[in-house]
């Protein structure tokens, strides 16, 4: 990990506000939530930017309405309200109404994991990729950093459908140039050594420390590849499976609630039949609140989600 | 306001009894709930006050209709079938197996926009209709039908304070206000009243009236889709859940009650 760091927010919202100026049947709201960049969303589109107030509900109703009218829309809040306050308008009004009649809504959350480490787990979201993965016909995006959540701006304009967007609230390094919309079509990027033996698949932030994991058992001479998940509801697991086929063991990775039908539920289930001889293991948030004030990379490490800890529990596989 | 109103009351007399002939073969369906909305629909319809075309459901030139309260509106296929929206022999076969007329209509069925039946849904969406056909430059409306007992979800009272705030004046809102939600009289769960105070100060403009007259029914509803008040419109009509059928009009739990195929018979004089 290395160059400046940028908060994913500012670049979706650059990319998006750019993509307004030429396009006028692009709609944003947000639930009054802001930031600098989205200063200048609402003041240059001042008909297609609404703040519908602190009302999650009436934002995706809202939403839909304009999506029925024909606007492509973006909505945008904290990542726990923008999912869980207002799960049975998203699943009535773009789960359901969307498989009935097209519809272009991408619902942004700021607020992964424990982006909001001082704020404790009323703003964090950790089961927030479990929650949305439940409903049919809504994607669920994961950036690792700010130029794919760039990238993921242009494809919510330009492929239709309901997604959910979760972005990280921090600054973060760019892992690499930004996926290609192959990588984006598939939904993962590879990193590390191709043909390795172990693997580590994470997502979201996660995928930020994956390199620190890979580098630790790289330097003990164990190649490893690693795959950052950008699209939790329907990836390409054939093309991952290919890619993985030569593994034996695999470490997951998550800034959520393992166990509860997050992005481990999804490998486990169905990217684990496909690489019969892999062993696996699954990291991520026992599911328990935690009052704890941050660091962020304290709070991981005390669950065990520390760089060192990570490595072992790959070694242990690979030895198993 | 020039309506037949002879006609229209043919016309609601004809839609009440193919409700309970429908509601006789398909005894799931929420006749109560449909009954009381029978006029609301068949003035929308019928009454010149409502848009649409049979042979193109999504022409933009259309107005929107959303049923929120959708389970309510078992009452609205025979109007859809009349005007041509889907064939009438469909409504002999509500809630057989391969009918896409369910006892919660959804919009695979021609006519209907949304999804509904889980209730407090359609303002909002409804909301965002109207604020989206204002943008674009349209003249086309939004009517939104609702409960009662619905206007217990909070989320219709962020749409209400929405609306507002966009002073969406293409947004009509009819509450069927029959006073009864599932279990009992509304009033003796979480009472409204005085709901068209209520809307006053959420900023719409609300009229009040007998939502079984269709004369008067039009004329309200006419009313409110003109005008240059600079806000949504509320339209409050008071009926009667069940109306029509004694035995649901008496009964606070009519809302899932069954009428049998024998009282179906009675009230409707038999075979159509």
């Amino acid at each position: 990990m290395s160059g400046p760091k940028k908060r994913m927010r500012d670049s979706f919202l650059q990319a998006m506000k750019e993509r307004m100026a030429a396009e006028r049947d692009v709609f944003f709201l947000t639930a009054d939530f802001g930031s600098p960049v989205l200063d200048g969303v609402r003041k240059d589109f001042p008909d297609r930017f609404v703040n519908v107030g602190i009302s999650e509900q009436n934002l995706v109703n809202v939403a839909t309405g304009l999506a029925l009218e024909g606007f492509r829309v973006v909505a945008y809040a904290i990542a726990p309200f923008i999912t869980m306050r207002c799960l049975e308008q998203i699943r009535i009004n773009l789960a359901i109404l969307s498989q009935i009649r097209p519809l272009n809504v991408t619902l942004v959350g700021v607020g992964a994991g424990y982006s909001y480490e001082v704020s404790g787990p009323t703003h964090q979201a950790l089961e927030d990729i479990a929650v949305m993965r439940a409903l049919p016909n809504v994607g669920v995006w994961s950036p690792a950093d700010a130029a794919t959540a760039a990238a993921m701006a242009h494809r919510a304009l330009d492929v239709a459908g309901v997604r959910y967007l979760r972005l990280d609230s921090h600054p973060l390094p760019d892992l690499g140039p930004a996926p290609s919309r192959d990588e984006l079509k598939r939904g993962f990027r590879l990193g590390g050594s191709a043909g390795a033996a172990a693997a580590i698949v994470s997502t979201g932030y996660m995928s930020q420390l994956a390199g620190g994991v890979r580098d630790e058992l790289e330097a003990g001479g164990i190649p490893v590849r690693t795959v950052d998940l950008m699209d939790l509801a329907a990836p390409d697991l054939a093309a991952l499976a290919a890619e993985l086929a030569a593994c034996r063991a695999v470490l997951t990775m998550e800034e959520g609630f393992v166990g509860r039908g997050g992005m481990d539920s999804l490998l486990a289930q169905h990217l684990a039949p496909r690489l019969p001889k892999a062993k696996w293991t699954h990291a991520g948030l026992e599911p328990h609140y935690h009052f704890e004030i941050g660091p962020r990379d304290d709070l991981l490490a005390a669950q065990g989600l520390s760089r060192p800890a990570l490595a072992a529990r790959l070694i242990e596989r690979i030895n198993a | 306001m020039n309506v037949n109103v002879g006609e229209l009351k043919k016309q609601a007399a004809r839609v009440r009894a193919e409700t309970l002939r429908i509601h006789a073969a398909a005894p799931e369906t929420r006749v109560a709930s449909s009954l009381s909305a029978v006029e609301i629909y068949v003035c929308l319809f019928y009454g010149g006050l409502l848009r649409h075309n049979p042979a193109d459901p999504r022409d933009p030139a259309r107005d929107r209709l959303i049923v929120s309260k959708g389970h309510g509106s078992i009452s609205l296929y025979p109007i859809l079938a009349d005007r041509g929206f889907f064939p009438k022999e469909e409504l002999q076969r509500v809630c057989r197996p391969g009918s896409f007329l369910g006892g919660i209509p959804d919009p695979v069925i021609p006519g209907y926009e949304t999804v509904n039946g889980s209730l407090g849904h359609g303002p909002g969406v409804g909301a965002g209709m109207a604020l989206a056909l204002k943008r674009q430059g349209s003249d086309r409306r939004v009517v939104v039908v609702t409960g009662d007992g619905e206007l217990h979800e909070g989320a219709v009272w962020e749409a209400f304070l929405f609306a507002a705030q966009h002073k969406l004046d293409n947004l009509v809102l009819i509450v069927d206000d029959n006073s009864r939600c599932m279990m009992d009289d509304t009033a003796r769960v979480v009472g409204l009243a005085p709901l068209a105070d209520k809307f006053r100060a959420f900023g719409w403009s609300a009229a009040e009236v007998d939502g079984h007259d269709v004369e008067d029914l039009c004329a309200a509803l006419g009313a409110a889709q003109g005008g240059d008040f600079p806000g949504p419109r509320a339209v409050i009509a008071h009926t009667i859940k069940g109306k029509g059928a004694p035995s649901l009009e008496g009964d606070p739990l009519c809302h899932v009650r069954t009428l049998t195929p024998q009282e179906v018979e009675e009230l409707t004089g038999g075979a159509p």
